[in-house]
């Protein structure tokens, strides 16, 4: 079946226009018990996001709690042994629990204080997402139940001990691939039974209406901020900004500010992860290997599928980019060649992961680890004047385990 | 073969399509046919099934498993119509096996099938414009969903875009067997009422509906039950030789 049958969701153009979609993209495909949430929750966030005190009181905890603002680092001897661009790295993985996710899940959390709901679920992959909510929760005396695949549960233990120790209930989630979008499928089955009494902190810009959006406004503050700091550091914008792309939340929330900076370069990277072949990899926009446009939980963006429609299996050594789908505002940046979209395979992460922490003493998350995977790719083929920022979406004490094996640090041979 | 209750109440079967097989299915749906069932509900299985219970959840990985796609269910459906010319037969499916055909292409497949109705769990009538005019174009019922959490404006929407029957879920979940028929129900159809009987649009309740003692208990309010998660989980534990007979006496109970 060609893409261009795909691409036959009917869209009209007064449909493109309307909330929640990213040109053609995007949308609410939901079963009918969860649309009255969904309207709930996008009035309650218009009204929030429109209330200058529910901004303060987030700005005070993500400065006081969360430790924001985040450094944007110059990262000198990286760049210099690349013998390239200058490379910056904006370092959410300082940020409190270790990862851009708690942006989005404070915010959330908040919301869902200010609707009244005392029950919040959420689905993890890599379980920062996961670590964050349950933070939340904690913070704000709520019950949390969280959503993970089997597969998640044993390759990111640390995670799972971290939501525990939070006070948090771990579910695991069987079914499927074990992985992130089953757990996405879970939660989306607690939702729509305790929909009356529950709010539903997704972690990534997916998902129905209003989700993506919402969720791009809470990580935008990466971009906001990153842009002010560069222009202070180096008195210019950068030449391309570099993240890594598993929902797209934090690449969203870096590229947001610089959409319309049409000089600035905007690359999200995918998971490679062993192969081509479906199943093998998490690169949705790489057509060839069976990325299509299509409905996946709630919204038409690409999706990792086969001939007939079925959602293929994925793979990749992070949890965090494995998943078949990609947020819908990507899938219009795609479209519109405003971002571009590239991969870098489970060995070029682990390659990458070792040289950062050689070189400038971080450990990146393995998620984060494909972004500056790529940046060293381009470094070498880029002028000394050019400036590659690269968002440090997390930092990878979660990876230990996976690392102490792929990278053998216990026969100490590294 | 428009879709219609005429004995009260009126019983619309669910059947995920390839589970065990596609020539079980068949057996299967006409065997309920035979025993009272109105209308066939062929569900198309997928992978990531968000709205269904374990029950639906574990033959839908079965059935994607052998391989069964949609085209393979609208062949179910070509045979039903020919084996059973004045049975009630509709395409339930989740949206994207049915994107990936293109929209245009499987209302043309389905109407060509023989089908007289397509419900699909993850299109909301605010998303359905395209939708809308395709079923149109080629003769077909959309079928929508009604939610006890749909307020009426929703309600009245649903009812003036549905043709054939409107499904109104008995609960707040997934799908799956439960004890009783949840007062949600009895709430639901009185709201929807008001805007389905202006158009003579009948009311079919499911989600949980599982024996004669629910189904007498939707009988007082609403015009037909559909039967689902209770079928899929008699065939999950029946020989494939035996289910046919198995599913046709169950049928056949279910208004005694
Ligand atoms: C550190 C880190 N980076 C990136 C991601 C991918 O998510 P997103 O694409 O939404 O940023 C995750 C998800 O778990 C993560 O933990």
């Amino acid at each position: 079946m060609s893409v261009s049958a795909s691409s036959e969701l009917p869209v009209s153009s007064a449909v493109a226009a309307r909330a929640g979609r990213f040109g053609v993209y995007g949308g609410r495909y939901v079963p009918e018990t969860l649309v009255a949430a969904l309207e709930e929750l996008e009035q309650a966030y218009a009204a929030a996001d429109a209330d200058p005190a529910f901004h303060a009181e987030l700005d005070d905890l993500l400065h006081h709690y969360c430790g924001r603002p985040t450094p944007l680092y110059f990262a000198k001897r990286m760049s210099e042994q690349l013998g390239g661009a200058k490379i910056y790295l904006k370092r959410e993985d300082l940020l409190h629990t270790g990862a851009h996710k708690i942006n989005n899940a404070l915010g959330q959390g908040m919301l869902a204080r200010r609707m009244g709901k005392r029950r919040i679920i959420a689905e993890t992959g890599a379980g920062q997402h996961g670590v964050a909510t349950a933070t939340v929760c904690a913070l704000f005396g709520m019950q949390c139940v969280i959503y993970m695949g089997e597969e998640d549960m044993r390759r990111q233990e640390l995670n799972v001990f971290r939501m525990r120790l939070l006070g948090a209930e771990v579910r695991c989630v069987s079914t499927g691939s074990k992985t992130l979008k089953d757990a996405i499928n879970e939660a989306m089955r607690d939702w729509v039974t305790n929909v009356r009494d529950t709010y539903y902190i997704l972690g990534s810009a997916l998902g129905a209406h209003p989700y993506p959006t919402m969720v791009r406004n809470f990580q935008r503050v990466i971009g906001r901020e990153a842009r002010a700091q560069i222009l202070e550091q180096e008195g210019r914008l950068p030449t391309a900004i570099v993240a890594c792309v598993g929902g797209g939340s934090n690449a969203i929330g870096i590229f947001y500010d610089f959409l319309g900076d049409k000089d600035v370069r905007l690359i999200g990277v995918e998971a490679g992860g062993r192969g081509t072949a479906l199943g093998d990899h998490a690169a949705r926009f790489q057509k060839e290997n069976g990325g299509v446009p299509g409905v996946l939980q709630g919204t038409f963006s690409y999706v990792l599928q086969d001939e007939a429609g079925q959602i293929a299996a994925t793979h990749s050594v992070s949890a965090g980019l494995d998943y078949a789908s990609v947020g819908p505002e990507h899938a219009m940046l795609h479209d519109s060649c405003r971002a571009e979209y590239t991969s870098a395979s489970d060995a070029e992460a682990l390659a990458a992961t070792s040289a950062l922490a050689r070189t400038e003493g971080i450990l990146p998350a393995l998620e984060s680890a494909h972004a500056i995977a790529e940046a060293m790719k381009m470094a070498p083929k880029t002028a000394k004047t050019d400036i590659l920022m690269v968002n440090l979406s997390g930092r990878g004490d979660k990876d230990m385990g996976i690392l102490a094996r792929e990278l053998d640090l216990k026969g100490a041979k590294v | 073969m428009p879709i219609e209750f005429k004995k009260k109440p009126g019983i619309v079967a669910y059947l995920t399509a390839g589970d065990p097989d596609l020539a079980t299915t068949r057996e299967i749906a006409l065997a309920a046919i035979d025993n009272g069932a109105n209308v066939i509900e062929l569900g198309v299985p997928f992978s990531d099934p968000l709205a269904d219970g374990p029950v639906i959840q574990r033959a839908s990985q079965r059935a994607v498993a052998r391989g069964v796609r949609l085209t393979d269910v609208l062949e179910v459906a070509r045979q039903l119509r020919a084996a059973r010319p004045a049975c009630g037969l509709v395409v339930f499916s989740y949206l994207n096996p049915v994107v990936r055909m293109g929209m245009k292409n499987f209302c043309a497949a389905a109407a060509a099938a023989g089908a007289d109705g397509v419900l699909l769990t993850d299109m909301i009538v605010e998303e359905a414009g395209e939708y809308l005019a395709e079923m149109k174009a080629n003769g077909l019922a959309p079928i929508f969903l009604a939610a006890p959490t749909s307020p009426d404006a929703r309600l009245k929407a649903i009812a003036e875009a549905s043709e054939g029957f409107v499904y109104a879920i008995s609960r707040v979940g997934i799908t799956g067997t439960q004890q009783n028929v949840a007062g949600d129900a009895s709430q639901l159809v009185a709201r929807l009422r008001a805007f389905t009987e202006p158009r003579g649009i009948p009311i079919a309740v499911g989600f949980g509906i599982s024996n004669a003692e629910h189904v007498r208990a939707v009988a007082e309010f609403a015009d037909a039950a559909v039967i689902g998660s209770a079928l899929v989980a008699m065939i999950e534990i029946t020989k494939p030789s035996q289910a046919p007979a198995a599913i046709g006496r169950f049928i056949a109970g279910l208004r005694a």
